[in-house]
């Protein structure tokens, strides 16, 4: 990088940093503890392998990525960043399950008013259509009964299917 | 250890596997793509050494943690896991938003409903005669 400062990757690594370092660009002096800890969980190696087989405009991604998940595993060796997707994937399941309760609710109150007065006589002029057709009340029931029995609530650890050879 | 029950990280660096070997456990043999994945990701020495940092009882964890970084990194070398996460915190977000839509509708249809069941009958009670309903007041004509 002529008289430049070298990015903070060739001066961890204390070699001459050149103009066409793959790592400064995404790696710059100012910023030291990044590199440090990518080069702990991955390694200068596999990153550089790793940002030369991805196209220029998306190395800059690719590289706040591999930093985020690094930071992870340092935080959390054991889950790293498998940990948070845990976290996230239950509280999806849980705001579904709300969900499908409030749907369910809409749908018995709806189920209600139909029964206690007849369309006729409803003063209501500006009466919105309801949000569910005819045939999805069923659909709400039913999707909430299989969600309720499903266990999708529950804490699953991740399954070791993701390799198999 | 002989050749034969090589774990799969022994068998791919072309190494002895010792009684000792940090990975047998958590690398058989049975998987050899799940090592290369991780070897090519992390590299040996570096999962070594981080499963070593990790107490023995939680290592099978934290190997199977890293094969699926490692699996995820090779499926999306751009976003890898974090890709997941990303699109986690969008799908909270759709369903925190729908979910908040759906809770109005049920507060809004409760209001209804208290105030029907308030006056059950009032339409019956009160009527107006067709002729004074469409005329207008004789003081503005």
């Amino acid at each position: 990088m002529g008289g430049s400062s070298p990015c903070a990757s060739c001066k961890l690594l204390r070699r001459r940093c050149t103009k066409g370092c793959i790592f400064a660009p995404f790696f710059p002096a100012d910023e030291p503890h990044k590199f440090a800890i990518v080069h702990k969980v991955f390694g200068a190696s596999n990153v550089s392998k790793m940002l030369q087989e991805i196209p220029f405009h998306q190395r800059a991604d690719a590289a706040s990525s591999l930093v985020y998940e690094a930071s992870a595993r340092m935080r959390d060796p054991v889950y790293g960043c498998v940990g948070a997707i845990s976290y996230l994937q239950n509280q999806v399941s849980q705001l579904q399950m709300q969900l499908a309760i409030a749907q369910a609710e809409i749908l018995c109150m709806q189920m209600q008013q139909g029964g206690a007065l007849p369309s006729s006589q409803r003063p209501n002029t500006d009466e919105k259509p309801s949000p569910f057709a005819n045939n999805s009340h069923l659909a709400s029931l039913t999707r909430l009964m299989n969600f309720a029995s499903s266990g999708a609530v529950t804490q699953e650890p991740l399954q070791r299917e993701y390799i198999r050879a | 250890m002989s050749n034969s029950t090589r774990c799969a990280a022994c068998r791919y660096l072309r190494r002895r596997c010792t009684e000792d070997c940090v990975l047998a456990p958590y690398f058989p043999s049975t998987h050899p793509d799940r090592f290369a994945c991780v070897h090519r990701i992390f590299g040996a020495s570096n999962v070594c050494r981080m499963l070593q940092l990790v107490p023995v009882e939680q290592r099978g964890q934290a190997a199977d943690s890293i094969a699926y970084e490692a699996y995820w990194r090779m499926r999306d070398p751009v976003y890898g896991c974090v890709g997941i996460i990303t699109r986690l915190q969008q799908e909270i977000q759709a369903t925190q938003r729908e979910l908040a839509e759906t809770r109005a509708l049920v507060a809004m249809n409760a209001t209804e409903d208290a105030r029907q069941r308030e006056m059950p009958a009032a339409w019956d009670l009160v009527s107006f005669p067709a002729d004074d309903f469409h005329q207008p007041p004789p003081s503005l004509t």
